[in-house]
């Protein structure tokens, strides 16, 4: 069988992957797509710790995880789609208004 | 090496050879069909541990309703190739730097780590649909009500905020 | 001989994956035919009688062409995603069939020391008819990606209001499915069937207390599948062709097969949810009935060959009566073994029941004007989303009320 180790490795690194990527992306859409890689990754991490310990609490909360992803993509695209309108770009740099 | 053992290192290099192509592409759908891999390797993954009922989740919601809506936005707001200012290049190096540093903690950490649970091998057991709702709809109905509460005033945002401004009559 | 037998299981299924991808492939041809047949006869006409006798080669011939036509790839497309697009509706068509069961027990003898099963999922899969849901949720994305990847205003606007109108109707697929679920209480496909046997045979069967659900759930199945009233994204009048404009001959015989399969895998769903699957209308009790395969078999093999005899071309004169003495003789076999017999039984009233929901496809598709799209996304989302909602909490104050309905 398969170490949990490994899962919460492999975690660990799509977690860091999806910094990695919040970091360089311009774009504001694929700035949101790495939010949802990070909480894939955290997923990841609650299903293995959940068959590690025969406890179904872990899988319970990835499925309130998923539901709360699903809503804030909807609200967050949503904001999106406003702010591009405004801005008329969707680089997050041209999001400047407040800056000095 | 065992089946598993392979099965498990083949969605794994699928996952983050997806995540490492979200971050080379250069146009945001080509992101969106490497996000979509990643979440269908994880699938694969849940299914390997024996949570079948989140991997079938995982793929109906995540990867049939939350990415469909993040394509149809791609689609309809016309990204394009995105472009690189002068500005993202000087924060790279930096930021590169922590995301490694944070990622080399985290995983320095867990291999470090020496508790029973995190070394103890994976048992074969498959997590039933039947006590998984059980628990969800005794233990945890209240968070359950208030996520559809959320849902509900999701969807009333994002159509609110979506519309376009109505000419003041 | 060792190494055979210890990966039997693996080789056994490859196997079977190929058999039934050739069987799937050969039933879709063959559908095209009965389809083009039927809507003539509808229509007072003849359809395809030249190719062949009966034009029963026309989809070898549809075959030959696509393979010979000129593939152009539009200009400034996006490579990668126009040709993944028809590969990804294919491929998730295809695979949606593995999860049907099509009979009960396995064969009588084992192969490589296998159990075989007829079906490439073994009968113990927990989760049956939520990974066909999770199937069909991700074929939004051939529709899509077709869509956009062709640079070109039609398709791109089709593409969206295909895959718009797929998402709108697949919350009314899955909730009509619950009533099945919940009478049920599992996801597992063979328990929802064996659940559905009764004393009276027919009287079991899930079409009786799940009658609504049963009829939002093909509405709904058909609008996912974009067939007639609901094709408007792909009709020939109005979008030039929707979403697959661009895509030329094997290209578009894929997205073809891709909507013919998963044609298929709603009749299947159809006949196991609601209709008993495998099992037979008559009771248990009634042997006399294990000779109907034979009884109708029988006559049609004798009508074949008398049809071919008085065929006007030599190649019809050859190969029909070929075809209507190999149906004689498979009549006669199974009243010959009994054992055999048996074992038929069950794919045969299965497969039965797909036919006539393939029938009842092609018959909306001759006779059914298109719904206008925004008629069709007010159906989808303002009666059939409440209908199905209604059906699951009348379904679960029915099983509180009344204990379970088994």
């Amino acid at each position: 069988m398969i170490p949990t180790n490994y899962y919460v490795m492999l975690s660990a690194i799509l977690f860091g992957l999806g910094v990695l990527a919040f970091i360089f992306k311009r774009n504001v859409i694929s700035i949101f797509m790495s939010i949802e890689l990070m909480l894939n990754a955290v997923n990841l991490a609650f299903v293995a710790f959940s068959q590690a310990m025969h406890k179904l609490d872990g899988q319970v909360f990835v499925l309130f995880v998923i539901v709360v992803a699903a809503a804030e993509a909807a609200v967050g695209l949503a904001i999106i789609i406003v702010t591009s309108r405004n801005r008329q770009s969707l680089n997050v740099e041209r999001v400047d208004l407040l800056k000095l | 090496m065992t089946p598993q053992l392979i099965i498990f290192f083949a969605l794994a290099a699928l996952a983050v050879g997806g995540a490492i192509s979200l971050i080379l592409q250069k146009h945001p759908i080509h992101s969106a069909l490497s996000l979509i891999v990643v979440m269908v390797s994880l699938a694969g993954l849940y299914l390997l541990m024996g949570a079948e009922f989140v991997a079938a989740v995982q793929i109906i919601v995540y990867g049939g309703a939350i990415m469909v809506l993040f394509v149809f936005v791609i689609m309809l707001l016309n990204a394009g190739i995105e472009e690189h200012t002068s500005l993202s290049k000087l924060a790279g190096v930096p930021g590169l730097l922590l995301a490694l540093a944070l990622t080399g903690f985290i995983a320095a950490t867990i291999a470090r780590s020496t508790d029973t649970v995190q070394a103890a091998a994976q048992p074969g057991n498959m997590a039933s649909t039947r006590d998984l709702s059980a628990m969800i709809f005794k233990d945890f109905v209240y968070p359950f009500e208030l996520t559809s509460f959320l849902i509900l005033v999701a969807i009333l945002g994002a159509i609110v905020l979506a519309q376009r401004e109505k000419a003041r009559a | 001989m060792d190494f055979l037998t210890a990966h039997g299981w693996l080789i056994v299924t490859v196997v079977k994956v190929a058999l039934l991808l050739f069987i799937v492939l050969t039933v879709n041809a063959y559908l095209t035919w009965f389809e083009r047949k039927v809507v003539a006869h509808i229509q007072s006409r003849w359809g395809p009688h030249r190719v062949g006798p009966h034009g029963l080669l026309q989809p070898l011939a549809d075959g030959v062409k696509f393979l010979f036509k000129e593939d152009p790839t539009p200009a400034g497309v996006d490579r990668g995603v126009y040709f993944m697009a028809p590969l990804l509706a294919l491929a998730l068509a295809l695979t949606s069939i593995a999860i049907i069961p099509f009979g009960p027990d396995p064969l009588p003898w084992k192969i490589l020391g296998q159990e075989v099963y007829l079906g490439i999922l073994p009968p113990n899969v927990n989760i049956g008819i939520l990974a066909l849901f999770a199937i069909t949720a991700l074929g939004v994305y051939g529709v899509a990606l077709a869509g956009w990847s062709s640079n070109s205003k039609y398709p791109l606007l089709g593409g969206l209001r295909s895959s718009a109108q797929m998402i709108s109707y697949e919350l009314a697929l899955t909730l009509s499915v619950v009533g099945v679920l919940l009478i049920s209480g599992s996801f597992n496909l063979t328990q929802i069937i064996n659940d559905q046997s009764s004393r009276y045979g027919i009287l079991g069967w899930n079409i009786f207390p799940q009658f609504l659900g049963f009829v939002c759930f093909f509405i709904a199945a058909i609008a996912e599948t974009n067939r007639v009233p609901f094709d408007l994204p792909e009709a020939e009048s109005e979008l030039v062709a929707g979403f697959h404009t661009e895509y030329a001959s094997f290209k578009f015989a894929m997205f073809f097969i891709a909507e013919y399969t998963s044609m298929i895998t709603v009749s299947c769903l159809c006949s196991i949810l609601f209709f008993g699957g495998w099992l037979s209308p008559f009771p248990a009790t009634w042997t006399w009935t294990w000779y109907l395969p034979t009884v109708l078999l029988l006559p049609l093999g004798l009508w074949v060959i008398w049809d071919g005899i008085h065929y006007e071309t030599i190649f019809g004169k050859l190969i029909l009566p070929g075809i209507g003495a190999v149906m004689c003789l498979i009549a006669v076999a199974l009243v010959a073994f009994p054992a055999v017999n048996n074992f038929v039984q069950a794919p045969f009233w299965l497969l039965s029941k797909i036919l006539v929901f393939l029938f009842v496809y092609v018959w909306m598709r001759g006779t059914l004007p298109r719904l206008r799209y925004d008629q069709l996304m007010a159906f989808g989302w303002k009666m059939l989303l409440p209908v199905s909602i209604a059906n699951v909490i009348f379904t679960s104050f029915a099983i509180l009320k009344w204990g379970a309905i088994r």
